[in-house]
């Protein structure tokens, strides 16, 4: 499934078929997972995934303001993608780094410590790496990487 | 006192084997290969006092001795799932010092006579799966794993996995669910995963924290460590700092430290604001309050003001928390990660984050707080496994606590004023 997720960007209804025909499962055993799993999406999303934890002890250090933000900066509400297919907002539960909060995740990639200005140059940096090819490389899970 | 299980801190590149064995790395694993047997070990740990530091606190060498004797298939499984609101130790542990996670690991497969590791890390923790799968490529290449390790006949492999996003999966049984390419979701105890854990087969699950103690009571000796802590909670614990304090972060300490200490280790209340009140255990323990500050960070030190160490995230809140909000927070998250397996936990946090929010934002009746209470107490005590529990403790203390923080909101929509929200609905 991660593998099919790294290929397709997300796991489409065919993909999850497919997932199931390699392994000789159901279809609809791949169908749970994908749901019960967060780290699974079973709709498109651009090319980077920021998801910002707003749980309690980032939000007491500012996460939803950070979120209402990245939301203005980005010009999208959250759950939507950029019109350009680069960047999906997100929030998510806590992700084990709240004494580094505000932070987010850029596919799986750890960011911390944020604020406005490190957000613009967090943006800058990746609308340049979008165009380098090695970009793929670097931000696959470890599982895709073996 | 040095810190024993962060100490990347005071050693620069720990994480690299040369630098940690040139500190003692692998002296604990080699002793207990050479000099000890298997048994012998399980001895000395359970002889230690270390309790499991991922939250429960069971007796990690009683739950070794726990696992039958004799040939067969067995499993030693890492919980680096760290999911728990306001927990973040696990991670550092496995970045930074990640040998002495390795180490321990080892030695309780070769107590139990296992041939294999799993370490199962939550699916974001790529950074720190990084740093631990090069660490044990090092220990491979040293012959601490493998085949015939330090030319005995244990051998043992070792494994990363990663989880794909899921809270539950901190649960043992719904860890090795998972860890089999399952849905995470727990099973009804027993069978325990002694007896039938990973591919029914004995399982020891011990938390990554527990483990990086190991190697210490096997060089300096039982006592030494029973010298450490209190009585009945010895040792050192690593406890997270979060929220309304002015240095956030890791703090590694004796047990039996007040929280008040720990608040002052902590930089203090940020912005010189006044303390209102705490999770002593990330999202799943009830809130304390100023008068509970004094007690000591044991596994029994807040049994008298109804709350647990737990994993020790501590997330600080000040005078300007709205405790309706907090539990708001909480009790999402809680409905967010319930695995919907049991119908008190999957349906209960829905209609109680459905009336908390109504609360919170204004529209809420006097009536709803019974109810919420209600709700709450048909969910405790009624689920397979502990995150049912978790999920009423935030809101049933702060009712207990701060009762009148819900009433000002549930009074204000009686009298017509709907309060404009503050913040941003968390629904």
């Amino acid at each position: 499934m991660h593998l099919a997720q790294h290929e397709y960007g997300y796991l489409s209804d065919e993909a999850k078929r497919e997932v199931a025909e390699i392994l000789g499962l159901d279809p609809t055993h791949i169908l749970s997972l994908a749901g019960f799993y967060s780290l699974y999406y079973e709709e498109p999303v651009g090319k980077y995934v920021l998801e910002i934890c707003n749980d309690l002890a980032c939000a007491l250090r500012g996460a939803d303001e950070f979120v209402e933000m990245a939301s203005n900066k980005l010009e999208i509400p959250v759950d939507a993608t950029t019109p350009d297919g680069l960047f999906t907002l997100k929030t998510v539960m806590c992700l084990g780094a709240c004494d580094h909060a505000p932070m987010l995740q850029c596919n799986l990639r750890f960011e911390e410590n944020l604020d406005e200005e490190k957000f613009d140059q967090l943006l800058a940096r990746l609308r340049t790496e979008a165009d380098e090819p090695s970009v793929v490389e670097k931000i696959t899970s470890y599982a895709i990487r073996e | 006192m040095a810190n024993l299980l962060l100490r990347h801190r005071d050693i620069p590149d720990l994480h690299k084997i040369d630098v940690y064995r040139k500190h003692g790395g692998y002296e604990a694993l080699h002793k207990a290969i050479t000099e000890m047997t298997p048994q012998g070990v399980i001895d000395v740990v359970r002889s230690s006092g270390l309790r499991g530091r991922g939250g429960a606190g069971f007796p990690t060498g009683v739950k070794w001795s726990f696992i039958p004797k004799g040939p067969g298939e067995k499993y030693v499984v890492i919980n680096t799932d760290e999911s728990e609101t306001g927990t973040f130790k696990d991670r550092e542990l496995s970045e930074k010092n990640p040998h002495q996670v390795i180490e321990g690991a080892i030695i309780a497969a070769y107590s139990i006579g296992a041939k294999t590791i799993y370490n199962y890390f939550r699916g974001e923790f790529m950074d720190a799966g990084y740093a631990m799968e090069e660490a044990i490529r090092e220990a491979y290449a040293a012959g601490f794993l493998g085949k015939n390790i330090l030319g005995s006949d244990f051998s043992c492999d070792f494994y990363c996995h990663y989880g794909a996003g899921a809270y539950i999966c901190g649960e043992e049984t719904a860890l090795i669910n998972s860890l089999q390419g399952e849905l995470g979701q727990p099973w009804s105890k027993p069978p325990f995963p002694a007896v039938e854990g990973l591919y029914r087969r004995p399982t020891v699950v011990n938390n990554t924290e527990t483990l990086a103690n190991v190697p210490l009571i096997l060089v300096n000796g039982a006592d030494w460590y029973m010298s450490l802590g209190t009585d009945k909670s010895p040792g050192v614990k690593i406890v997270c700092m979060s929220g309304h304090v002015e240095k956030p972060g890791n703090y590694e300490v004796e047990l039996g430290v007040t929280y008040r200490e720990l608040l002052a280790m902590a930089g203090g209340m940020r912005d010189g604001k006044k303390f209102k009140a705490l999770l002593p255990s990330g999202g799943s323990g009830p809130v304390i309050t100023e008068k509970a500050l004094d007690a000591p960070l044991t596994y029994e030190g807040l049994t008298p003001h109804g709350s647990v160490m737990g994993s020790a995230s501590v997330i600080v809140m000040d005078e300007t928390t709205d405790m309706v909000w907090a539990a708001l927070k909480m009790l999402h998250f809680f409905k967010h990660e319930s695995c919907g397996k049991c119908t008190p936990c999957r349906e209960g946090t829905f209609w109680m984050e459905k009336l908390l929010h109504r609360i919170y934002e204004g529209h809420g009746t006097p009536q709803d707080v019974q109810t919420l209470e209600s709700v709450a107490n048909q969910i405790g005590g009624r689920t397979l496994c502990a995150l049912g529990d978790f999920a009423i403790n935030p809101v049933l203390s702060t009712i207990k606590h701060f009762p009148e923080e819900y009433r000002a909101k549930v009074q204000g929509s009686a009298n017509g004023q709907v309060k404009a929200a503050a913040r941003t609905a968390v629904a």
